[in-house]
Parts: structure tokens; C-alpha cells; sequence
């Protein structure tokens, strides 16, 4: 009845961005966006790392200040200084993390603040217990409301954090990426909630990588892509295809003039016959980790390039983790030229010779405090020195010839890392593996936040490092880097590989394609 | 107009991070010096060599901890306990003194050794966060030092005492050791992987995982080389002495050598060491105070004093860092 009143009320928005631009220091996170978000839907919104969503939630939810454009809540203009005034005016968000207190019961989470109060203000537990039994059952939640929040699981707790954003009277609830750690059925739960929510008028955001779900769950969405609005419109008019192209920015009709990538695709026919003689450098067998990864198989030889392709969240960097053991499996193994790797230890695997090249230059690659020289050296260390006492001239000779095949460009080997650019950074990264002299590597989008011409250095450093026989695992966002790149794609959806192109099929559309198909069928 | 104060702040801007660059790869050197040349100016009898012999001695134990401090800062985190691993190691050191003196000493370093592989492995295969990790053996160690030794205890081993009291060459043994060990420790951290991997691990510790460094054996062993030295320097103190004292030995020198780390200008955020600034810090510590006291200002002035020194230290440091 409430949908109604209120669903025919107004079609306004609840809340709306217009014209949003949010700058930090060398980066523009938002450029201009505008989104409304109207009572009784719910609101996809995607897109892929360094779209700007998160940015955009943070405006939504108080933390951030836009820079330009105005926050209309409501029909009125709003801003909010902290993520507590805009929670106060209604806006709720739910966090993959449940921010509750967890040594609290669930039934004090539930009505913190709230609580029903006997005779001199004190806390009826009763009437609290009572209370809470009866909202959660309402979320399909049947627990002892008097046990702590933290013994509850991941997705009980989840309700529970969503039974309290709702019975705070919230108009708008922000959800980000809500099922990442949820059982299949807890997401059924889930999604009964949220069309709950949607009926009875209240505006839902929802943020998932995860296709199926914004599918079954969703009526409108929002692609960012680069920090700017790439689409905005009802989700029922968007195939899966063009959805992704609108997130990777492939535009499917675009006629594709050769490449503007650095890599030179003539070894792909000499080498592209996968004929299995030749025994891998590195495979990986059956890497599952609950929620993450489901059985992956990867295998790279040696002078292939492999790409992984697929969305965030489809278990890419995960492999990549998995297979140098810096990330803790359930099951699987992996094989480095034949022979079994000690799990857990990125120690043996770099021993053995496979080294991970991260993602994440500035938290997992660099040693700001250390120079160029020391970063280069750093991995190689045991090698370069007799008895754990270094040899400065082998340290010399080494970090001169890498960074001078490298073309790195630093004021000198001593100074800081952290003070020169993105490129040379990563080029840093790469000499400190190449210091090592691996069999394989695996590079987790190596070209991503680095100018143009680094960007072609590094894509002609890995062609040529394959030229000399070294296995290369290839992660990019970048559709037209992986293509041109690599001689084998394996697609991941969901922690699982769901599709192998090779030869002919090692295109941007076959890639999206595969991407794109019903993860149930 | 507009240009020209432009202009000016943007000299300014050029200007002033190599202005804190110097002053915290130098400022503790320029400082230890502008003391030395007032004290040679101002204060009688300053040059004196049994004056200048007796501020080096008291300030060794100082030294000796801050080395190892030094060291663990460096990988972020901190080492609370060393105070009462000097008690632990007084203790030992007069309970096995019937065996002679060195086998005594061996003991003592060997229970700081052993210590300091407690915190280690709290702080690197457990994950306790150090500050709460030495804390407890900070109060636990000295209690176990108590137990053994409850009260102060006298002793007459000749071996022992020389250790504490003579010199070769007009020189201290005390100092001399101290020296050795600066001099050991400078080489570690420069000179071999152990001490790259330390800088690396403090700078970075998921890139150090990443780059295949052994980061729980390094951070276990920094801990171990710490109670080590703690372990010495007790036994160093308690050989000048002349007695075994648990219940007051080492008290509250966890933060001086924290001020001497800091002062000489070693970021708490770890990733950097610097081994010979942090002596001089130690000797700016000792000197200031023993200047203040030669020129009839009471305890209180030094205390505020260094406050003030820890306090413009740690803002070059945070400059430097945000740059």
C-alpha cells in the first residue's frame, strides 16, 4: 500500500547527481556525472576498476565532497558532511564488510539506539529480544537474536545490517557488491529483500560485477567508465553483450584498423600451435578457494603469451595470486616445468622461477622509502653477494644493464622510486624480475596507469621476452592489449575459466561473447 | 603583481624540502656540534678528559639499546622490552657468575637472545601488533628478573669488574665494545642482504612477500638481535656497577633509545635506518642534559628541553616523508 502512495505520488528522484566532478591529485575520479535514482527501483550501477563507483558512492554517502556539480536529495539540494548526517537524512549503505558492532547480541545490532526502554529508562530485554525475532524474521533470518553478531554468518549478518538500514527509515539503500561472500541461497534471500524494499518504495542501489545478478535483481543501470557516464537507462533494453562493451569501452561496430598496440603479431604463427608436446612452465590444476576461484586450470609454455580475460571480480588477479602462492587455497596445484610447488610460499615459487608482476604498483610492487637501484636489486638479493654480504659491483652491473635495456629513466640508480613516474616504476618492477632471470611471468595489467609511450615500451618488452622463451600469464583490462598480446585467452567468469580462444577465435568481440554468456546455461 | 608572489612562493616551494632534507640527513651532526662548541666556550672544565670519559660511559647503555631499536623501527615496529632484558640480563649474569665470568655473560645473552625470539615470533608468526607484544614481556621479563634476583646484589669477580671499569689507551672498554657493535651493525644494515631485507620489509612488507623475502625469519631475527643487545648492554652496565640491580636497571630506556632513534631522524614509519645518526642522537640526548646540569638548570629544563628536540625531529622526519 505504501508502494502506492507513494510510487504514484511522484516519479522525482529521491536522489540525484547532476553534472558531479570529483578531482584528486592527478586524477579526475568523476568527470561530469549525473544520475537520478527514482523511489520503488532498483539501480544497477557498473563498471570496471577506476570507473569512479566507489567514488561515486562516497559522494552519495557523505564521504567525499564533490568538487563541481550539485546532490539533489530529496528535490533539494544536500550536501553532506559525513557519512552519519547523510545515514540521519535516510541514505543507508551496506558494505561488502558489515560495519556492526560484532561482540554486541544480533538483537542489540538490530536496535542500537533504539531500544525498547521499561521503567526508568532501562533497557526492556524482553521486549528487545521479542522485537528483534520478529524483524529479522521477516529477512528470513531465524537465529538466537541474544548470541553475538560475530557468530552469525557472513550473510546473516548482512541482513541483519540490512533489517536495521530499513527500519532506520531509510528512502535509499546503497548496496556494494552485497553477494561477494554469500551461499547461493543466502543470495535468493537477499534478492527477495531487496524487491521487498523496491515495493515498498524505496530506492536501491546496487553495485555487482556479477551479470546474473543485476539481471535478476535490477531495472535500471548506470555504466561508468574513465570516471565519466557512459550509459544510463532502463537494464531490460541492454543485452549482456552491449553491457559489457559499454563497461570495457569496445565500441562492437567499430571497424578495427590494425592494431595500436606495440606488439608484433608475427610469432603468434610459429608459436600458436598449442600441439601439448611441450611440457608447460607453469600450470596451474584445480585452484579453488571458496568464493574466489572454482577449479582453475592455466597452463602457459614456454615463448606463449596467455591472456586472462573477464570482468572485475572474475578471479583473474586471484589466479595470478594463486599460482605464485601469495593467496591461501582450498585446493589445487600448481606445476612449475613439471614439478610441484610448495604451496603458500612465493619464496619457492620465485626459486623455482615463476614471478608475479601485482597490480597494485604503489601497495605490492614499490619500496618508496628505497632507490631505484635497491628496488631493482631487491628480489635478486641472495644471488647478488656471497655469504648475505651484497656485492655492490654486481649490484652495480646488474641494475645498470636492466636499466639500460629497460630504458629507465632516473636522475640516477640512487635516486628514490617513489619520486619518479608511473612508467618507470613498472619498468623498475619488471627489472626487479627480470633480475631474477624467471621462466615465467605473470603480469597483472602492467600497462595500466602508465603514459602512452611506456605503455608501448612495456608491450614490446614482452613480446620480445617471450621471443626468448619465457611463459608469459597476460591480465589487462585493456581488451585491445590482450588480443594483440596474447597468442591464447582464457576467459574467467566467477572465480571459473568458462571459455578458451585461441588462434582465429583471439578477438575483442569473441572475448565479450564469451564474457557474456549465461553463466547458468 | 600576481606573478611575482607567484613566483616567490614557488622558490619558496623549491626551496624548503631540501632545507628539511638536510636538516634531517644532518641536523643531529650540526646539533651535537653546536653543543660541543658551547660547552667548550662556556663550561669550565668541559674538556677534561675524565668529564668526557664519564658522559661517554653513562651514555653506552643508551647506545647499545638504540642500535638494536634502531633496527626494529626500521621494519615499523618498536621493542618496549629492552629495559627489563638489561634486568634479566643483570640477574643472570651474578646467578651463573660461580662458573666464571664469561660463561655468565654467555647466559645473559643468551636469555636476551632468547627474549627477544619471544617477541619475534609474537610479532612475525602470530601477528601481535609489537608495541603490544614487547609491552607484555616488558612487564612480564622484568618480573621474572625480580624473582631471580630480589634485591641488589654486590659481587667481587675481578674479570667482570675490569670489563666495567678499565681502559686501554685512556679509552673505556665500555666504549670500545659500544663502538665495535656501532661499527657491526652499521655493516649489517648496509652491507648485507639481512639488512637490505630489513629496509625492505619496513618500507613495504607485501611487496617484500611479493619479492619472495623470507619477511617472518627477517622480522623474528630483528627482534632476537634486539634482546641480544639489550642483553649486552645490561650486562655492560651491571659489570661498571659493580653489582646486580633488577629492580631499577634499565628503567624507562626503552624510550630513551626511542627519542635517540627518532631524534636521528629514523622514521617510525619504518623503511629507513640510520645507524650513526641514532649514536648521535643518543650523544645529543646525553649531552644536552649533562650541560644543562653543569650550568645549575635542574632535571625538570632537560626533560622539556628534549621534548622540544624530539618534537622538531619528528616534523623534519614527516616532512621529508609526505614529499
Amino acid at each position: 500500500m505504501r508502494r502506492t502512495d507513494l510510487a504514484e505520488q511522484t516519479d522525482e528522484p529521491v536522489l540525484e547527481a547532476r553534472g558531479i566532478s570529483k578531482r584528486f591529485p592527478g586524477v579526475l575520479a568523476l568527470d561530469g556525472v549525473s544520475l537520478a535514482l527514482r523511489p520503488g527501483e532498483v539501480h544497477a550501477l557498473v563498471g570496471e576498476n577506476g570507473a569512479g563507483k566507489s567514488t561515486l558512492i562516497k559522494v552519495f554517502t557523505g564521504v567525499y565532497r564533490p568538487d563541481e556539480g550539485r546532490l539533489l536529495y530529496k528535490g533539494e539540494p544536500a550536501s553532506f558532511g559525513t557519512p552519519m548526517e547523510a545515514q540521519r537524512a535516510g541514505i543507508s549503505t551496506i558494505y561488502q564488510e558489515v560495519n556492526l558492532v560484532p561482540m554486541m547480541s544480533v538483537a542489540r545490532n538490530l536496535l542500537l539506539g533504539r531500544e525498547p526502554r521499561g521503567r526508568f529508562g532501562v533497557i526492556d530485554t524482553a521486549a528487545m529480544y521479542e522485537e528483534a525475532e520478529r524483524v529479522l524474521a521477516g529477512y528470513g533470518v531465524e537465529t538466537d537474536v541474544r548470541r553475538p553478531l560475530r557468530t552469525l554468518g557472513v550473510g546473516a549478518q548482512q541482513m541483519v545490517a540490512l533489517a536495521r538500514a530499513v527500519s532506520v527509515d531509510a528512502r535509499v539503500v546503497i548496496m556494494d557488491e552485497p553477494t561477494s561472500s554469500l551461499e547461493p541461497r543466502e543470495v535468493e534471500t537477499l534478492f527477495g529483500v531487496i524487491r521487498r524494499l523496491r515495493d515498498s518504495g524505496i530506492a536501491v542501489m546496487y553495485v555487482s560485477h556479477r551479470l546474473d545478478e543485476l539481471y535478476a535483481v535490477c531495472d535500471q543501470v548506470t555504466v561508468l567508465r574513465d570516471g565519466r557516464l557512459a550509459h544510463t537507462g532502463p537494464l531490460a533494453e541492454l543485452d549482456r553483450l552491449k553491457l559489457i562493451s559499454l563497461m570495457l569501452g569496445r565500441d562492437l561496430d567499430e571497424v578495427r584498423s590494425g592494431g595500436m598496440t606495440r606488439f608484433s603479431r608475427d610469432r603468434s604463427s610459429e608459436n600458436r600451435q598449442g600441439d601439448g608436446t611441450r611440457t608447460p612452465v607453469v600450470e596451474a590444476r584445480g585452484l579453488t578457494r571458496k568464493h574466489v576461484l572454482d577449479g582453475v586450470n592455466v597452463s602457459v609454455e614456454p615463448g606463449e603469451v596467455v591472456g586472462l580475460g573477464g570482468l572485475l571480480g572474475a578471479g583473474r588477479t586471484e589466479t595470478a595470486k594463486a599460482i605464485v602462492g601469495a593467496l591461501p587455497l582450498d585446493g589445487g596445484q600448481v606445476l612449475v616445468a613439471g614439478m610441484p610447488l610448495r604451496g603458500g610460499s612465493t619464496a619457492a615459487a620465485i626459486k623455482a622461477g615463476v614471478s608475479l608482476l601485482p597490480e597494485d604498483r604503489k601497495a605490492e610492487g614499490i619500496i618508496p622509502t628505497l632507490s631505484v637501484r635497491e628496488n631493482i636489486a631487491l628480489a635478486a638479493l641472495p644471488s647478488l653477494g656471497r655469504a648475505g654480504v651484497v656485492s655492490e659491483a654486481k649490484i652495480d652491473r646488474v641494475v645498470e644493464i636492466f636499466m639500460r635495456r629497460l630504458r629507465i629513466k632516473a636522475a640516477s640508480p640512487h635516486q628514490l622510486v617513489s619520486e619518479l613516474s608511473g612508467g618507470n616504476q613498472q619498468k623498475v618492477l619488471l627489472a626487479r624480475w627480470l633480475a631474477v632471470r624467471p621462466k615465467a611471468l605473470l603480469l597483472d595489467e602492467p600497462t595500466r596507469g602508465i603514459d602512452v609511450g611506456a605503455k608501448a615500451e612495456v608491450q614490446a618488452l614482452i613480446d620480445e621476452l617471450a621471443q626468448e622463451g619465457l611463459g608469459v600469464l597476460l591480465i589487462s583490462s585493456d581488451l585491445e592489449e590482450l588480443v594483440e598480446g596474447a597468442d591464447r585467452i582464457l576467459v574467467l567468469r566467477e572465480g571459473a575459466v568458462v571459455g578458451e580462444l585461441s588462434g582465429d577465435e583471439v578477438t575483442e568481440e569473441k572475448i565479450m561473447a564469451t564474457i557474456a554468456e549465461q553463466s547458468d546455461g | 603583481m600576481a606573478e611575482l608572489t607567484s613566483r616567490g612562493s614557488a622558490r619558496v616551494a623549491v626551496l624548503k624540502p631540501q632545507v628539511y632534507a638536510w636538516v634531517q640527513d644532518y641536523g643531529v651532526y650540526a646539533a651535537v656540534l653546536v653543543l660541543l662548541l658551547f660547552n667548550v666556550l662556556f663550561t669550565p672544565h668541559f674538556l677534561d678528559a675524565s668529564n668526557f670519559r664519564t658522559q661517554l660511559v653513562q651514555v653506552t647503555p643508551v647506545v647499545i639499546v638504540s642500535l638494536g631499536m634502531a633496527l626494529v623501527i626500521g621494519t615499523q615496529g618498536i621493542d618496549l622490552s629492552v629495559g627489563s632484558v638489561m634486568a634479566l640480563a643483570a640477574a643472570l649474569t651474578v646467578l651463573y657468575l660461580g662458573y666464571g665470568w664469561l660463561p655468565a655473560v654467555l647466559v645473559a645473552v643468551i636469555g636476551g637472545a632468547v627474549v627477544g625470539a619471544a617477541g619475534g615470533a609474537l610479532v612475525a608468526y602470530v601477528g601481535v601488533q609489537p608495541i603490544v607484544a614487547t609491552l607484555a614481556l616488558l612487564v612480564g621479563i622484568r618480573g621474572l628478573a625480580n624473582v631471580l634476583v630480589p634485591q641488589l646484589v654486590e659481587f667481587r669477580n675481578p674479570g667482570l669488574i675490569a670489563l666495567g671499569s678499565s681502559s686501554v689507551a685512556g679509552i673505556p672498554v665500555i666504549v670500545i665494545i659500544a663502538a665495535a657493535l656501532t661499527v657491526i651493525v652499521l655493516f649489517v644494515v648496509r652491507r648485507t642482504t639481512f639488512g637490505r631485507q630489513v629496509v625492505a620489509i619496513g618500507g613495504n612488507r607485501s611487496a617484500s612477500e611479493l619479492s619472495g623475502l623470507p619477511v617472518k625469519r627477517v622480522l623474528l631475527t630483528v627482534y632476537v638481535i634486539s634482546g641480544l643487545l639489550a642483553a649486552l648492554a645490561g650486562v655492560l652496565a651491571t659489570a661498571r656497577l659493580q653489582a646486580s640491580d633488577p629492580t631499577s636497571l634499565g628503567l624507562f630506556i626503552e624510550l630513551s633509545a626511542i627519542t635517540a632513534v627518532v631524534v636521528g631522524g629514523t622514521p617510525l614509519t619504518g623503511g629507513r635506518i640510520r645507524v650513526l645518526s641514532t649514536v648521535m642522537g643518543a650523544l645529543l640526548m646525553q649531552l644536552l642534559s649533562a650541560t644543562l646540569i653543569k650550568h645549575n638548570l635542574p632535571q625538570s629544563w632537560t626533560q622539556m628541553v628534549q621534548a622540544v628536540i624530539i618534537l622538531a625531529a619528528v616534523y623534519a622526519t614527516r616532512k621529508r616523508g609526505t614529499r
